[in-house]
């Protein structure tokens, strides 16, 4: 009866250990049984590359081109904000803090981390909007640079932690080693934690970059939601995200909206996919 | 010839600066939203329903509406999250099976919150024909924090030491005993830490439930798993960006009630991990 019970058990317990893969596929599958049905009235090219996207207009014109950029020039602002300050933070708490201000560090930045992403979008509507505005003149504050900004607060909390691992388990001995040969600190950190840490810090700045192609309602709260090829990172964008949830409550099931709308969905998943995936890769190398 | 130290002292400032960089914005934000969200804090906005098209009234239902929702995701994710870390703490070698699992939760991490909203509105409210209910976005959200809780429970079961498995092995356990008698009490503490997190990340999403559960403007309580439900980050967003001429203190006031609830979930999941870690003998 107790080995009943226990073969039932075990059994569950590695049917649950597989969930993950199942659901990986799941959402996969899902997202190709609707998203799919839109090539069969535009072929994969103009979907990618067609320069407008009126969905709703007669007949419809899908092409995500705009789109793609908008998330693209949101992710590259956010991405020469948030790198050099999340490394730097980076390493002022795994080298440079004391004990006691290392850990109040930490515990800020994981409740960075853990700030909804409406409120933050909410706070840059009421702050970082108006000032943007003002600040360059424009007739509207919402703008590219307004989504790059906050978007890089959003990635900074995943580079500073995956980073801040990536120094601390650089063996000691490469530390010592350098003090032993007469490096000042700050040259033991430059040529010598660095290096050794490089492939973890590309991790961590990989996996920050993840979130913000993937951030969706800061995005759409604070970018201006014009769906048109940007010029300058000083005038409205629409993201790729965006566009999904901003739409999706209006596009009837079934519809080429619709269906377009999951074809997003799996341009976003395989791009996640793909970072995931190469960060994982560069995780693992570093622990060998 | 240049002096090191003095780089040293220019490099060190800079990455003060960095730091600075990040920690007072954050200050910041928390402290406008205090600020200006606490004195709209009364008994009657938290249980007022919303009144005049959300621009009087409470938040009451946005708050019961959460509720249910946490609620539901936890009780999807926390059995199969226990077990998942469990089979890779316990069970897993280290083969291709557990390195194909490992990968999968990382991408299951990283999947944009709005393609689990597309997911949840393909599977749940389409194919299942669960409609737009608590029901479609609890699971939506429960799936979308298995990531957290497997992570931070294999976590808190790889850190009891491996003694104590052999100990209750040679007294005659069998393997189920020992995890269910040994291993896990003594994961006990990071588990509920993972399982807070868990809670913390689900109230706050937004895209997930956009498109499977939440009611633009229903000033009333769900009666049924089936029904819709308003939800506090989604009227959050509704009132910042759908509806014109909210009061500011309505809005703050719910961004403050928000933004209160997940970061004392995180405070206390934080507090109970560091609380274990002092304590802890091994």
């Amino acid at each position: 009866m107790r080995k009943l019970k226990e073969f039932i058990v075990e059994k569950l317990i590695l049917i649950c250990g597989l969930a993950s893969i199942f659901f990986v596929a799941l959402i996969f599958l899902f997202l190709l049984k609707e998203g799919l049905a839109v090539f069969k009235t535009v072929s994969l090219f103009k979907f990618l590359f067609g320069k407008s996207w009126y969905p709703i207009s007669e007949p419809a014109q899908l092409g995500i081109l705009p789109l793609i950029l908008g998330s693209l020039l949101i992710t590259v602002g956010a991405a020469i904000i948030s790198i050099p300050i999340g490394v730097g933070c980076a390493i002022y708490i795994a080298e440079i803090a004391p004990l006691k201000i290392k850990e109040t560090l930490k515990a800020g930045i994981e409740l960075l981390a853990a700030i909804p992403s409406v409120v933050l979008g909410f706070i840059g509507m009421v702050t970082l909007v108006p000032l943007v505005k003002n600040l360059f003149n424009l007739p509207t504050g919402l703008t590219a640079l307004s989504g790059s900004i906050m978007l890089a607060f959003m990635a900074m909390p995943t580079i500073v932690s995956i980073a801040e691992d990536a120094l601390y388990s650089v063996p000691k001995t490469y530390k010592e080693g350098a003090f032993a040969l007469g490096a000042t600190h700050w040259q033991t950190i430059w040529r010598v934690m660095l290096p050794a840490a490089s492939s973890g810090i590309l991790a961590a700045v990989m996996l920050g970059i993840g979130r913000v192609i993937g951030e969706t309602m800061a995005v759409m709260m604070i970018t201006g939601n014009a769906a048109v090829i940007p010029h300058t990172i000083l005038a409205p964008v629409r993201t790729l995200t965006a566009t999904i949830a901003a739409e999706m409550g209006e596009a009837v099931v079934g519809s080429e909206h619709y269906f377009a709308l999951f074809a997003i969905g799996i341009v976003l998943f395989v791009i996640s996919f793909a970072i995931n995936v190469t960060a994982d890769s560069f995780l693992h190398k570093r622990q060998q | 010839m240049k002096n090191p130290y003095r780089t040293q002292n220019i490099a060190f400032f800079f990455l003060f600066l960095a730091t600075l960089l990040i920690v007072v914005p954050v200050g910041l934000i928390i402290v406008i939203i205090i600020q200006k969200g606490l004195p709209a804090i009364n008994w009657q906005f938290l249980s007022d329903i919303p009144r005049q098209g959300m621009r009087a009234g409470g938040i009451f239902p946005a708050i019961v509406g959460t509720v249910y929702l946490v609620t539901g995701a936890i009780i999807l994710a926390l059995p199969i999250g226990l077990l998942a870390a469990i089979y890779l703490s316990e069970y897993s070698k280290d083969n291709l099976l557990n390195r194909l699992i490992k990968l999968a939760i990382v991408n299951l991490a990283g999947v944009p919150s709005v393609v689990y909203g597309l997911f949840g509105l393909a599977l749940f409210v389409v194919f299942f024909k669960f409609g737009a209910s608590i029901l479609s976005g609890s699971l939506t959200l429960g799936i979308m924090i298995l990531p957290v809780i497997i992570t931070t429970s294999r976590e808190a079961l790889e850190s009891v030491p491996q003694s104590f498995r052999e100990v209750s092995l040679s007294l005659g356990a069998s393997k189920w005993q020992t995890i269910r008698h040994i291993v896990l009490p003594n994961a006990i503490p990071g588990i509920l830490t993972g399982t807070i997190l868990g809670l913390g990340r689900a109230a706050g999403e937004t895209a997930p439930i956009l498109f499977t559960v939440a009611a633009f403007y229903l000033p009333r309580l769900p009666n049924s798993i089936f029904d819709q439900a308003m939800a506090l980050p989604y009227h959050l967003y509704v009132i910042s960006t759908q509806v014109p001429n909210v009061a500011e203190k309505i809005r703050y006031g719910t961004a403050f009630v928000l933004l209160a609830l997940v970061l004392i979930m995180n405070l206390v999941a934080i507090i109970i991990r560091y609380k274990f870690r002092k304590r802890k003998k091994w």
